[in-house]
């Protein structure tokens, strides 16, 4: 599934596109301490999360995630939005929580 | 004779700017055709120096040199230093300040990352002088 692909199943709202459908998911990773998630989240993984500042973009781009995923309805500032588009990253935005959220899209990779 | 050679400043007071040359390098690398792995180990040990360097350096200086073989990285300050490198090189250890906690990092995990995602690293610093940090990515 694309990032693109879930935001639409799912009500997501899609920030920027970058390559959201194109790019396929193909994990998951939930964590909101940046330095853990440049360690430990996996290329084309979907990073779920809900520290919306413009670190969180340059990990998601030197990580390679798929898609960022801010959770809890938290928007990221104007700068964070820009970095975003200018760095073509899938960035996504959720109302509900980290949890809920990924559990929708774990559903979807198990099919 | 290096086949590509990269030289960035970065800048210690904007932490908004932490990862430029990070990305900047991970560009050209793309360009080079490497391997995505081998990409992905040389971003995220440079971004975690850089972000080290923007913490507690208040900047620095990276040069990269991509040979057949390998990629070189060395990560140059005059910053504070490291008083005890066996420590700073423990997971969880950290002297971040609460600001940059706040912002997601100074988990203790910068110098752990960089040793794990390089395939040979460096440390060489003096309190009050400053750091090198030397990292190499095999091709």
């Amino acid at each position: 599934m694309t990032p693109v692909e879930f935001a639409n199943k799912y009500d997501l709202e899609i920030l920027s596109v970058g390559e959201g459908e194109t790019r396929e998911i193909r994990g998951i990773y939930c964590c909101d301490l940046l330095s853990l998630v440049m360690g430990r989240a996996k290329e084309d993984d979907a990073f779920f999360t809900v520290m919306a500042n413009v670190n969180t973009i340059a990990v998601g781009v030197l990580a390679d995630v798929a898609c960022v995923v801010l959770c809890e309805g938290i928007r990221p500032d104007e700068l964070t939005l820009q970095r975003a588009k200018e760095q073509d990253v899938t960035l996504l935005l959720s109302q509900k929580d980290s949890f809920r959220t990924a559990l929708d899209l774990w559903k979807e990779l198990q099919r | 004779m290096s086949m590509l050679n990269l030289t960035y400043e970065v800048d210690g007071d904007d932490f908004t700017r932490a990862g430029e040359a990070s990305s900047a390098v991970k560009k050209r690398l793309r360009s080079l055709g490497i391997s995505p792995e081998a990409i992905r180990k040389v971003a995220i040990a440079l971004y975690e120096g850089e972000i080290n360097m923007v913490i507690h350096a208040n900047g620095g200086r990276i040069d990269v040199s991509v040979d057949p073989d390998k990629i070189t990285m060395t990560l140059k300050d005059t910053g504070k230093g490291i008083a005890d490198i066996e420590k700073a090189m423990q997971e969880g250890y950290s002297t971040a300040p609460d600001e940059v906690r706040n912002l997601g990092f100074g988990a203790g995990m910068g110098l752990p990352n960089m040793k794990k995602y390089s395939d040979h690293m460096e440390i060489d610093s003096t309190v009050g002088v400053g750091t090198t940090v030397y990292m190499e990515v095999y091709l």
